[in-house]
Parts: structure tokens; C-alpha cells; sequence
């Protein structure tokens, strides 16, 4: 009898324990005297050090954080302002439109990224900063649209009602009753945006202009080219920031118990 | 004369396309429109030195028949249909697993998987080159134990691409079969047992057919994007393999070939499409299990 749950928690274990070893590996070789990875010389922060001396590396990381945080926001508004009117009333063509401005996240990434490069280059919009926020914008969108729409899913619509009946206008019934009710689903939605835009390569490479740089882009082109400890430095911060963006908005979108009155 | 109700009724339908407004505009504009214009540029011929010509042609689609893209396809199927057998082997008992433990051991476990998922792919791919290369940690591991006398060398070899394929997809199937193993209704599984079947039986005549929505949607979860991960075969593969993603991103940045790139990208959209109405038509739902 003991084997039987035994058995099934070593299989979790040893297959989660895959799961983390590449990620311990490069972080673990982060602090390596060596430059050769494979050997292990001793402990050193001498490559955060560099890290912190290369000035085209905080100009990617720059990048990124403006990357994020504009098209984490613009779709933060976008996809509340969109799930919430989705939610009110069945519109004509609605589901069509649900389909189409989810479909980025769907879509297999290449495809995206070569459409997008395509159209930016038909109208003529120039490649760099402006390319870059519109396509993470438009695969943004997806998430928070769809974890405000379950959200508002689980709500009583009567609480809206209600306010109305009061005599709360269209705006501040919005205002004080659905916006505080959704706010864990918003953020929660923004910073899974944000952590997506912060670690996309593949859209960004296709939509990129030659001199902007992210710093999934110059990962990507360490890994390709060669890479030193300097790129484990690297992806440790960056794992260090999603995990913390990641974990937070998880925390926040947590099941309550006080959610089952609401 | 409108009733009141009639009147607030209209105004809210105002209201609420105000507030689609934005949504609406930005995915006509940006999604649809793009769409679009790449099934245009896939008929259209490349230009002598730069650009596109404006002149009808099919002849973008008759050239994937060629041989070398046709081969690239059915590696990329073959490769895509390998990878996802694996993960079905991993990951359902994953998640059926998962689902049996305690709700409180369950959430840990979600979270325990959710972090890798957070993780960027290009880092843990990272991770694998410094287990597979030459004289690596994989490599040093076998010689100590006397396993092997020389390193494997499989870095940039088809089993570590397959590895590395199986790494970035198992959390998708592993999610899928959780949902639906979460949801089933275990009464009938011990139904079935007190009938006199066995566990084994049991669970084929019940668990099985009943997870199989969950299972579906985890294969296409993992199927579709591993036919567009480029860069796994790219920084795994080295150049050795080349997938379908590999070449649309090839014709597109390097070869300049656009129109072909577009005809190549819409054939891997009409696949996957074709995949997810055979979901919807086998398990009679418009949603995949287990997304988000």
C-alpha cells in the first residue's frame, strides 16, 4: 500500500527537479573564477562586476523596462476597458472579436513576429522603440483580456446594478463598484505582461530596428555567438526579476476566502 | 415613447462599445490587418533585387512542394509528432499525479512548476548547452562513473533538441491533463473499482476517456508551437537541424524572400488551424483546457 504513494511523489520529484537544474546550472556558473564553464575554479562576483561596467548592456536593460512597462500599461487599459464592455452585453460580432484579440497568443510566436515585421514595414513605421511597443502591446493584451474577463466572470453582476438603481452614473458605477472589484485581476494581468514583454525574443527580433536592443535580444545573440559567464550574470538578474514579477502577480490574484461572498 | 428601461438599456449599449472602442481599433488595426496583408504578400512575387512586385502569382505555395521544403516539413512534423509522444509519456502522469495530491501539496506543486514556466526559455535552452556540450556536466558525470570513456558530444545533435523541445512544452500538457484530472469525478473510478475491475482497467475504461479533452488539448498545447520554436533547433541544433520556423525565419531576414515566407507561415497557420477544429469537433468545445 505504501508504494503506491510512494512511487508517484518520487516521479514529481525527480521530474521537477529537471525542471530546475538548467536554471541552478547557469546561475551556479555565474559565480565561476573560470571563464570555460564547464570547470568549476572557485566563487567570484567578478562578472556582476563586469556586468555593471557594460554600458550597451544597461542600455538593453533600459530598453527593456520602457518596453515593458509602456505595453504592460497600454495593455493594462486596453484589456480591462475591452473585457470589462465584453462582459456587459452580447455585441454583435463580439465573440469573432474575442477570437481575433486573443489570437496573438495562439498564433505560434514566428508567425506573429513575421506578420507584424511585414505590415510595420508596408506602412513604412520605423524599426526600434515604436515597432517594438505596439507588437508586445498587441500580445499583451491577450492577458490581461482574458484574466479580467474570468474575474468579471465570477462576479455578481447585481453589485453594478444595484449602484445604478441608486442612481450612480454609467462612469462612477465603473469607477466604485467594478474597477475596485476587478483591480486583483488588472494587476495581476499587467505584471504577467509585463514579465512577457520583459523576456520576449522572438517577436522582438523580427520587430526590432539595428540599434535598439533588448536584453533577450542580446542574449539571444551571446548564445549564438559565444557566451561567457558574464551572460550567466545576466540571465540571473533577469530570472530574479520575473520570478519577483511573477510571484507577485500570482500573490495578488490568489483565490481569497472573502472572494465567495463578492 | 422608449421606457425607461428601454432608454438605459440603449445607453449602456453606448457605454459599452465605448468601452470595446479601443480593443476593437487597435485588433482590426494590428491583427486582423496584418493578417491580412501577409495572405496578399503570399501571392505576390519577389522582386529582382529588393521588395515585392505587385503581380498574382501561386507560385510561392508550388514551391514549398519543392523537395527541400517538403523535407524541412516533414522533419519539422516528424520532430513535432517525436516530441510530443514524449511529453504525453512524461507529462500525463504528471498531471494525474499532481491532481491526486493534497490541495495543499497541489498549490505547492503548481508553483514549484510555474517558476521554470516564468523563467526565460533562452535561459534554461542555456542551461541544457552547459549540461550536453563537450566535456560538460552531463559528460563529466558519465566519465566519473565510468559510464563512458570519451564525451557524447550531443550538444547540437537531435537528442538534445528533442530535450530541449520536451523542457520549453511538458508544462503545457502537464497543466491540460491537470485541469481535467482535477475536475473528473473520482465516485466513478471507485464505482468501477467496486464493480470488480481492476486498477489498471479502471482506469482505461474510465480515467482515461474522461481525461481525454484534457490530453487533446495539451497535444495540440505542445504540437503547434513546437513546429514554430526556431531557436530550440537554432541554439540546440546548431545548424544541423532545420525546422519549418527555421526557414520562414530564414526567407524572411535573410533571404529577403517575403512573399515565400508569408506562403510558408499561412500553410503552418492552415495546420494548426486544422488542429484545433479537429479539437473542437472530437471533444465538442470551443475552448482548450487548461490556458490560463
Amino acid at each position: 500500500m505504501k508504494n503506491r504513494t510512494v512511487l508517484p511523489n518520487i516521479y514529481l520529484i525527480v521530474i521537477l527537479c529537471l525542471f530546475y537544474l538548467p536554471i541552478i546550472l547557469v546561475i551556479l556558473y555565474s559565480f565561476n573564477v573560470s571563464r570555460i564553464s564547464s570547470v568549476w575554479e572557485g566563487f567570484t562576483l567578478d562578472w556582476y562586476r563586469e556586468l555593471l561596467r557594460d554600458r550597451s548592456m544597461f542600455e538593453a536593460l533600459r530598453n527593456s523596462l520602457i518596453l515593458a512597462a509602456l505595453s504592460s500599461a497600454a495593455a493594462g487599459v486596453v484589456g480591462t476597458l475591452g473585457a470589462t464592455g465584453m462582459a456587459r452585453r452580447r455585441m454583435r460580432g463580439g465573440k469573432a472579436m474575442e477570437y481575433l484579440s486573443t489570437l496573438p497568443i495562439m498564433i505560434p510566436e514566428i508567425i506573429l513576429g513575421l506578420v507584424l515585421l511585414v505590415f510595420f514595414s508596408a506602412l513604412g513605421l520605423p524599426f526600434g522603440m515604436v515597432t517594438l511597443v505596439i507588437a508586445h502591446t498587441i500580445f499583451c493584451i491577450p492577458y490581461v483580456y482574458l484574466m479580467v474577463k474570468a474575474r468579471l466572470a465570477g462576479l455578481d453582476k447585481s453589485y453594478v446594478e444595484a449602484a445604478r438603481d441608486l442612481g450612480a452614473s454609467e462612469m462612477r458605477a465603473f469607477y466604485d463598484i467594478t474597477l475596485p472589484l476587478t483591480a486583483p485581476a488588472i494587476v495581476s494581468g499587467v505584471l504577467l505582461s509585463f514579465a512577457m514583454s520583459f523576456d520576449d525574443v522572438i517577436i522582438s527580433v523580427f520587430v526590432t530596428g539595428a540599434n535598439t536592443n533588448t536584453l533577450p535580444i542580446k542574449i539571444y545573440s551571446q548564445l549564438k555567438t559565444g557566451v561567457t559567464p558574464k551572460t550567466n550574470a545576466l540571465c540571473a538578474v533577469i530570472f530574479l526579476v520575473t520570478v519577483f514579477l511573477g510571484g507577485l502577480s500570482a500573490w495578488i490574484a490568489r483565490p481569497r476566502k472573502k472572494d465567495i461572498n463578492i | 415613447m422608449m421606457s425607461k428601461k428601454n432608454r438605459q438599456s440603449a445607453r449602456e449599449s453606448g457605454a459599452s462599445r465605448l468601452l470595446v472602442a479601443p480593443m476593437y481599433l487597435i485588433t482590426l488595426f494590428f491583427v486582423l490587418g496584418p493578417l491580412i496583408y501577409m495572405v496578399v504578400l503570399s501571392f505576390q512575387q519577389r522582386a529582382e533585387v529588393w521588395g515585392v512586385e505587385n503581380r498574382f502569382t501561386i507560385g510561392n505555395y508550388l514551391r514549398i512542394f519543392e523537395p527541400v521544403y517538403m523535407n524541412t516539413f516533414i522533419q519539422s512534423l516528424k520532430l513535432a509528432l517525436l516530441s510530443t509522444a514524449l511529453i504525453v509519456l512524461i507529462g500525463y502522469p504528471f498531471g494525474y499525479f499532481m491532481a491526486k495530491l493534497s490541495t495543499k501539496w497541489r498549490s505547492r506543486a503548481m508553483f514549484a512548476l510555474i517558476i521554470p514556466f516564468w523563467t526565460s526559455s533562452l535561459m534554461r535552452l542555456y542551461g541544457w548547452i552547459i549540461v550536453f556540450r563537450a566535456n560538460g556536466v552531463l559528460d563529466t558525470i558519465l566519465m566519473r562513473f565510468g559510464l563512458t570513456d570519451a564525451p557524447l558530444k550531443l550538444l547540437y545533435t537531435y537528442p538534445a533538441v528533442v530535450t530541449g523541445m520536451i523542457y520549453v512544452l511538458l508544462p503545457f500538457m502537464i497543466y491540460a491533463v491537470y485541469a481535467s484530472v482535477e475536475k473528473m469525478d473520482w465516485s466513478l473510478i471507485e464505482a468501477a473499482r467496486d464493480l470488480g475491475a481492476s486498477p489498471v482497467r479502471a482506469f482505461v475504461t474510465v480515467c482515461l476517456p474522461l481525461t481525454l479533452p484534457g490530453l487533446f488539448s495539451g497535444v495540440i498545447l505542445t504540437f503547434i508551437p513546437s513546429m514554430g520554436l526556431y531557436f530550440i533547433a537554432d541554439i540546440l541544433g546548431g545548424n544541423k537541424i532545420v525546422l519549418i520556423g527555421n526557414v520562414i525565419q530564414e526567407q524572411l531576414m535573410k533571404a529577403h524572400d517575403w512573399p515565400f515566407a508569408a506562403a510558408l507561415a499561412i500553410v503552418l497557420m492552415l495546420l494548426t488551424s486544422l488542429l484545433l477544429f479537429l479539437y473542437g469537433k472530437i471533444t465538442k468545445s470551443d475552448s482548450l483546457e487548461g490556458l490560463i
